[in-house]
């Protein structure tokens, strides 16, 4: 860059994307309308296990409307099996997953019976008259019951409801010493049980499907975070050749790991279009989506920390269930698997062992959930590290400080055999604890204790690092994950000039497309609003990875720096030729080459029309700037940071009030402030939630109670505080941007600063543990030594058994 | 049944079927998809729209109940190529991601600033209890709607003329 030209990275750019979102211009799947389209309704079990004895679909077949009315056993020999792309260890248990049940349900919501009608709503009125004779069979819910000798089975065929058992052992791997041995040494030892409740992911925008079967090319529009995945997943399992379909993920509004996902209503409508010959059209309700999108977390997690006394820690031992649900969705198995690697965290722990043992239950899958696996292992850890402070009497930031990593100690290998490529805690925690007023308000909360104020006050804290920038392709190889985790860029450069940037991520929400051109306008030196970023269509960005696992930038942003390096390098022979100098004597800045010494130059978009009109280029040089690269990256991203959290606690009503969120984030070098700050918000919206509001709640029945808004509790802006956000800058060095990965990074920090703070201020009444949600309820309930009922229940508001939740 | 109402300046008379929510009417018979639908119990707002000039949840109204009346739609706001403030706002305090809950999130907010020209952050807030964003944390959500007030004031009015002109970032 010369000197005149300020950068695009660092800038705060308002969004690219805003103009049609802010006035409704808007291309979300649910609006796109083909001529002749159909729609398809779905008729799903309100029984959690049962046997299909017997479908009556006679009534609907006559009805106004309807096309087509369809059963498990109709698509049996061809709906195949639901992806599962993880097999995390060879003798994995994984039952087959049809997109429509053919004899049994497994889950209250899976799908049964489909029909496919000129409208939507004669398509509704004919699942009214579809007749399912059902066979209860035993529901199992509770992962330590579906363990047990005795316990009835999900899935018969498979004699058990283990799912898999993963260990990773810090002595066998040769990273660390053996955690028995350290445990048995150890001068304190805390044990700890936490629940990770099971949590709805509740994008604002329900799923909806569309598929043209009418070209060439089967076209299926998809509200998705994974065109690319989808695609070959669809291909893999009906048996289409890859190259007769396309996906396009159009507008998708909000995903968090939601839309990672390939799900059986988009096989239902492929499958169904295919045999009309006709465009069919499928979108969700909000209570389809509620009960049949895949939830998150669902872990029981039993801790074992040895330490000295002095705090240094010495062991710990992990030892999880987790709750797959009924069956294996496309990563099920590889969430907590995720995890593994991260309660260990920032600290420096000599030996650890993780063991989970994945369990089936008769609920809807679970899958990725923002932050997925690594907001579980945070909790755990940074709740363990207050514990370890309270029993020992110390202050719980020197606990940490007493373990943590120190900033001249990077690069770290830890226990887990990952490398820390850069971070510096001290700083963040340091601006951290400024801007909260730590010490002030440790003082107000012991004036508060002594004068016995019936409003306690709390401090909570989480010094996190997260795994992100999924992933090494090597490492997901070594993990037995079906795929590679590069991503694929290309550039065009047009004759006029203008710039076209083809990613393979696939934003739903992110700002890919002004964060790209700000990244595209520095590498080539063109203009931002030159710059157009193609995604999210098999046709035109044909190669990719998707987006998930805060990725997008540390993986699919690099592949764009290395496509213009390569746009860079065929434009300087060009412009040699042009300049009529070598290659050596040119400098490239501000999208010019000069000739060193000289005041001769080309400009980038001069060289772009030179190549299209090609009457006079080298020899042996093609007409074309264009390129392309593949970038897998050598490691994970760590983001890091320290959150600290006030809360004021009503010991008389239970209920809890954020006071204050202080946040200082360090995701590596920034290309756009405003769109980082807006991560961490909706990041601490999310984390937040899980401590105080959500949970999916199932009756014994095994139906989902929490199926609305109403009763699933997503914050609202009355239910949420201002956050102070702040960041310190510690570039990673493991890519050319020094970027590091934000999208999960304000949920998996929140959840713990939150219940560390709930727990701190009624500590001194005897609570050391309130499970989640922390509501009033449960929060007085710890106070006062009352057991609140732990098998859920509580949280439901009345609608989640309105007739026709489920249709 | 017939109904005629006002759409975003245009009118259009329709036959419906009586259970048809004013949501459906404006998306699949008018084509007005600015305006979605985020859930089927009235809690999310996704849907909102001004009817008369008050702000409706039209997932919770039937298309018959707006027989005869004027609405207001996402697609209604910006005149003459010019945004309304309160859409300037969201897009200058970066106050959306997904973009999903933003039609309805500033139909609401224009109709609280009606009532209330100078909110403060709780008003904010508890004015936008009915419309849920998943991705915002609302706190940029909070800031627009207050930097739309302060836009909105007559005072303002001159500077926002310069400010939307100057502004196109």
């Amino acid at each position: 860059m010369t000197a005149t030209v300020e950068p695009e990275v660092g800038k705060s750019r308002r969004r690219k994307e805003d103009a049609r979102l802010i006035t409704g211009r808007t291309r979300w799947t649910d609006n796109i309308a083909l001529p002749g389209m159909l729609h398809m309704a779905i008729l799903r079990s309100p029984a959690a296990h049962a046997r299909i004895a017997a479908i009556d679909t006679s009534a609907a077949k006559g009805m106004s409307g309807v096309l087509a009315v369809v059963t498990g056993a109709d698509l049996a020999e061809e709906q195949g099996s639901l992806p599962c792309a993880w097999a995390i260890t060879p003798d994995m248990k994984n039952p087959p997953h049809p997109a429509l049940a053919v004899d049994t349900v497994h889950y209250a919501g899976e799908a049964v019976a489909v029909v496919v009608a000129r409208s939507s709503a004669e398509a509704q009125d004919a699942l009214e008259a579809i007749d399912v004779d059902y066979d209860d069979l035993p529901v199992v819910l509770d992962m330590e019951a579906a363990i047990a000798d005795d316990a009835p089975l999900v899935h018969e065929s498979l004699g058990t409801n283990k799912n898999a058992l993963w260990v990773f052992d810090s002595a066998e791997a040769g990273t660390g010493g053996s955690v028995d041995e350290a445990i048995a040494a150890g001068e304190v030892v805390i044990e700890r049980k936490y629940r990770q409740q099971r949590l709805i992911p509740a994008f604002m925008e329900p799923r909806s499907v569309l598929c043209d079967p009418t070209g060439e090319q089967f076209t299926l529009w998809s509200a998705t975070q994974i065109p690319h995945i989808l695609r070959l997943m669809l291909a893999l399992t009906l048996g289409v050749p890859e190259h007769k379909i396309r996906v396009i993920a159009p507008d998708v509004g909000g995903g968090f790991g939601g839309k990672l996902q390939v799900t059986p209503e988009e096989l239902l409508v492929f499958l169904l279009a295919r045999r009309l010959g006709k465009p069919v059209k499928y979108t969700e309700t909000r209570s389809e989506a509620m009960a049949t999108a895949h939830h998150g977390r669902d872990q029981i997690q039993r801790l074992t920390l040895s330490a000295r006394r002095d705090g240094t820690i010495t062991g710990l031992k992990v030892d999880l269930l987790a709750d797959m649900g009924a069956y294996l969705s496309l990563v099920t198995p590889g969430i907590p698997i995720l995890g593994a690697f991260m309660y260990n965290a920032i600290y420096k722990i000599p030996a650890y062992r993780f063991s989970c043992t994945n369990v089936f239950t008769n609920k809807v899958m679970t899958d990725a959930y923002r932050g997925a696996g690594r907001p579980e292992a945070t909790f755990a850890i940074e709740r363990l590290m207050d514990e370890l402070a309270a029993e020992l009497e110390l202050d719980p930031m020197e606990v940490r400080e007493r373990n943590w990593i120190r900033h001249e100690e990077f690069p770290f290998t830890t226990v887990c055999g990952l490398t820390y490529d850069s971070g510096n805690y001290e700083a963040a925690t340091d601006k951290a604890k400024e801007l909260f007023d730590y010490d002030g308000l440790r003082r107000e909360q012991l004036e508060r204790r002594e004068r016995g104020d019936a409003v306690q006050l709390g401090v909570g804290i989480s010094t996190f690092t997260e795994m992100c920038g999924l992933a090494p392709s090597r490492v997901l190889g070594s993990l037995s994950y079906g795929a590679g985790g590069w991503e694929h860029a290309a550039i065009r450069m047009l004759p006029s000039g203008k710039v076209e940037v083809v990613t393979g991520s696939s934003p739903h929400g992110q700002g890919h497309e002004t964060a790209w051109s700000q990244i595209v306008a520095d590498q080539l030196g063109v203009p931002f609003e030159d710059v157009e970023v193609l995604h999210g269509d098999t046709q035109s960005s044909h190669k990719g990875m998707d987006t998930y696992g805060s990725r997008s930038l540390t993986v699919g942003a690099i592949a764009v720096v290395k496509a213009a390096d390569k746009v860079i390098a065929k434009a300087r022979r060009i412009a040699a030729h042009m300049l009529e100098c070598g290659e050596d004597d040119l400098d490239f800045a501000g999208g010019r080459f000069t000739v060193r010494g000289t005041d001769k130059g080309a400009g980038i978009g001069d060289i772009a029309l030179a190549v299209f009109a090609a009457h006079d280029l080298p020899d042996g040089v093609e007409p074309s700037l264009d390129s392309e690269a593949t970038f897998d990256p050598e490691n994970f991203s760590f983001p890091h940071g320290t959150h600290l959290c006030a809360t004021e606690v009503d010991t008389e009503t239970g209920r809890v009030t954020i006071r204050k969120y202080v946040c200082v984030d360090d995701v590596g070098k920034v290309v756009n402030p405003l769109i980082v700050e807006g991560q961490v918000h909706g990041g601490l919206a999310q984390g937040i939630a899980q401590a105080l509001f959500e949970e999916a709640v199932h009756d014994e029945n095994g139906t989902l109670t929490t199926g609305t808004f109403a009763d699933y509790l997503l914050p609202s802006a009355a239910d949420l505080p201002s956050f102070v956000t702040d960041r310190t800058e510690t570039p990673s060095t493991t890519n050319p941007l020094g970027v590091k990965g934000v999208g999960e990074a304000g949920t998996i920090a929140s959840t713990p600063a939150v219940v560390n703070a709930i727990v701190d201020a009624v500590r001194h009444l005897g609570v050391d543990d309130i499970e989640m949600p922390c509501t009033p309820f449960r929060v007085w309930s710890a106070i006062h030594g009352r057991t609140a009922d732990t098998s859920g229940g509580q949280a439901g508001g009345g609608l989640g058994s309105i007739q026709g939740g489920l249709q | 049944m017939r109904v005629t109402m006002v759409v975003d300046g245009v009118s259009y008379t329709d036959e419906v079927e009586p259970r048809t929510l004013l949501v459906q009417h404006l998306r699949e018979k008018l084509g007005k998809t600015g305006t979605v639908v985020g859930c089927d119990t009235g809690n999310c707002g996704a849907c909102t729209v001004h009817v008369d000039g008050h702000s409706v949840k039209s997932c919770s109204m039937l298309a018959a109940q707006a027989d005869g009346c004027e609405i207001t739609t996402i697609e209604g706001l910006a005149r003459d190529g010019k945004l309304h403030p309160v859409q300037q706002a969201f897009h200058d305090n970066h106050a959306l991601q997904c973009g999903f809950c933003t039609p309805g999130m500033i139909m609401q907010a224009i109709d609280l600033l009606a009532d209330d020209p100078d909110p403060d952050e709780r008003t904010v807030r508890h004015g936008l209890e009915g419309n849920l964003c998943r991705c915002t944390g609302y706190q940029n959500i909070v800031r627009a709607v207050q930097d739309a007030a302060h836009r909105l004031k007559p005072a303002a009015e001159a500077d926002r003329e310069r400010e939307t002109v100057a502004g196109g970032e």
